[in-house]
């Protein structure tokens, strides 16, 4: 289990249907579970690996996980330009970007993040894949799940990652000619370059504002 | 058996696939002794059916759609980009112009995310006067909807019933939270304020009003003949490929699913303290998904009924501090939104605004189907069953 499971311990509650259908993804799926985690009458999430992708959503489908949610994707790397509230007038400071997963870990910069639920008993599940580094190329499930051949086109053009058996990876949104993966935590955001983010000049307190209460708090 | 040669038609039964392929050789036969050139139309981008920006492509052979896909993207914000640079609170009032016309059911998925990460809960009535406004948010957003129906098929009377019963709903949200279209009331921990008064009674009143739209409505449109042989049998989605696409709302209600997230899910919302119908339809055609909405709309001015007999009372604002940092985690929040199921996925560092938000919009999915759905239809059923689909534009490209 991840570290990141530590709420249990505030909220001692067993969930047994979760732990249930966790137990049985896990034996239906095999090794190809790599990480899970359950948060107690929340949500399930688990990662499978790269190569199984496809064929886990397969099985997942079989198992009566049949209704596609979403599917997209997650850039684990903190962006360098923080929350884009920078002095252009000054230099620029240096930011800690080193990648750190999130729930059931990983190891690459990149992730894919599928949810699912089950029509009958209407439990969902977040199911995760690490897509590797540099190529950005992950099987595509549009064969499975119909409905995420958008999906997939969308995270093509935002996050630049290859989809291999996709039908069409036009671009949605972006003209064609388009340069970058906006999505991309390494990508600017242009409106905050272009002109300086307006909070940094707004240092005075609000007029009618307790200055001391606003310290305080 | 696989018949047709596409993953979606591989999943119907083989009768269903028999009986495309007749319809479809039938009229190719029509068209050889007819015969047609093939044409591209495209509908759009500035076209009075398409609610906004959406371009449609249709590749036509006669009077029939060959191949058909709806072009996105001329309302794209970068939503998701945007929240990454805003704090918690900043983020509703980005989020409230995804649904325009149900501004405040925007809020309320995002909000609840960020409590469930905070591990804060809002007071109950607080709870209650959410629920109550997303209701209204839902009344107000689906009766423009039932009236924008007859526009499409070339009913005018309608269109005008709605704007006029609608503005008292709109009224209502108004004078409750200052905002016509974009409320922004959700906070973190509850609301931004409490009712004014008297606004329960002047509530039950329109509600009264609204149910009698409904009723006016379902025997001028939903009876009339010419509605009905427009809508009936046209763009038929089975139960099978409903799911796969992930339709929500009413459109998956309308191909027999029954099922319902305000009903078959827990959030600290007031819907399970009410009675209230799950409307579906087994036919999943036209026609069934304006039929259920037309119920749901007479539904929720019930569930609004009886919520304003029991709002506890209390404060609506619980404790949380002034400067809100969520802690490190992630947390998928979705709702029964008037278009269908709508959800954020927030990832949060610790930091006071989240490290990524997936905003999931119903109308996203909802809109991914037509390219297969609109394959073989008549050209102008392209605008009923677009209609009937009810998607908004800027529920798509977020």
């Amino acid at each position: 289990m991840n570290q990141l499971s530590s709420p249990a311990e505030t909220t001692p509650v067993v969930d047994t249907v979760r732990n249930q259908v966790l137990t049985d993804v896990q034996a239906t799926l095999g090794a190809a579970v790599v990480d899970s985690l359950v948060k107690p009458g929340d949500d399930i999430w688990i990662r499978v690996s790269t190569q199984s992708w496809n064929v886990s959503m397969q099985k997942l489908q079989a198992m009566g996980f049949d209704y596609f949610c979403f599917l997209s994707a997650i850039d684990w790397m903190p962006s360098p330009f923080g929350r884009g509230e920078d002095d252009p007038t000054e230099p620029a400071p240096e930011r800690d970007t080193t990648i750190r997963p999130g729930y059931t870990g990983g190891d690459t910069r990149m992730q894919m993040l599928v949810r699912l639920v089950n029509s009958r008993t209407h439990v969902g599940i977040n199911v995760k894949t690490d897509v590797p580094n540099e190529i950005y190329t992950v099987d595509s499930i549009a064969s499975v799940f119909a409905g995420a051949n958008w999906h997939e086109r969308e995270a093509h053009e935002m996050f630049g990652i290859g989809f291999v058996g996709h039908p069409d990876l036009r671009n949605m949104y972006l003209p064609t000619d388009f340069e970058g993966f906006p999505m991309r935590k390494d990508f600017p955001l242009l409106a905050r370059m272009v002109k300086p983010w307006p909070g940094i000049v707004d240092v005075e307190p609000l007029p009618g504002g307790d200055a001391e209460s606003e310290e305080a708090s | 058996m696989t018949i047709l040669n596409d993953p979606v038609s591989a999943k119907l039964g083989d009768r269903a696939q028999l009986s495309y392929i007749a319809s479809q050789a039938a009229d190719a036969r029509l068209n050889v002794e007819l015969e047609t050139e093939g044409m591209t139309l495209n509908i759009g981008p500035q076209h009075p059916a398409t609610h906004g920006t959406l371009r449609i492509i249709a590749r036509l052979d006669g009077e029939q759609v060959l191949w058909a896909e709806p072009s996105c993207g001329y309302m794209h914000r970068g939503y998701e980009k945007l929240t990454e640079v805003r704090s918690f609170p900043q983020v509703t009032s980005l989020i409230n112009r995804i649904d325009w016309l149900g501004s405040f059911a925007n809020e309320v998925p995002f909000i609840l995310a960020a409590e469930k990460l905070m591990g804060v809960e809002a007071p109950p009535r607080a709870q209650w006067i959410r629920t109550i406004l997303f209701e209204l948010s839902r009344i107000a957003n689906v009766s423009l909807f039932l009236g924008d129906l007859g526009v499409q098929l070339g009913a005018i009377t309608p269109v005008f019933m709605a704007f006029r019963d609608r503005e008292y709903v709109l009224n209502l949200i108004e004078s409750a939270t200052g905002g016509r279209f974009h409320p922004n009331f959700d906070r973190i921990g509850g609301l931004k304020d409490d009712l004014p008064a008297g606004w329960i009674d002047e509530t039950k009143v329109v509600m009264k009003k609204l149910r009698n739209f409904c009723d006016e409505i379902e025997a001028l449109l939903f009876g009339n003949e010419i509605f009905q042989s427009r809508t009936r049998g046209i763009g038929v989605i089975p139960r099978d490929v409903a799911m796969q696409y992930g339709l929500s709302g009413a459109n998956l209600r309308a191909s027999g699913v029954d099922w319902d997230l305000r009903r078959d899910q827990d959030s600290p919302m007031a819907w399970n303290k009410v009675d209230f119908k799950v409307w579906t339809h087994p036919d999943g055609d036209s026609f069934a998904r304006c039929w259920v909405r037309l119920q749901e709309t007479r539904e929720a001015t019930k569930i609004v009924d009886q919520l304003l007999d029991g709002i506890p009372a209390g404060p609506v604002m619980a404790k949380v501090p002034k400067i809100i940092k969520v802690p490190e985690g992630e947390a998928w929040v979705s709702t029964e939104n008037p278009l269908g199921e709508m959800g954020y996925y927030v990832v949060s560092r610790g930091d006071s605004g989240p490290f990524r938000v997936k905003i999931r919009s119903a109308s996203f999915n909802n809109i991914s189907i037509t390219p297969w759905l609109l394959r073989g239809v008549y050209v102008p059923d392209i605008i009923t069953i677009l209609a009937s689909l009810y998607f908004i534009l800027g529920d798509i490209d977020r």
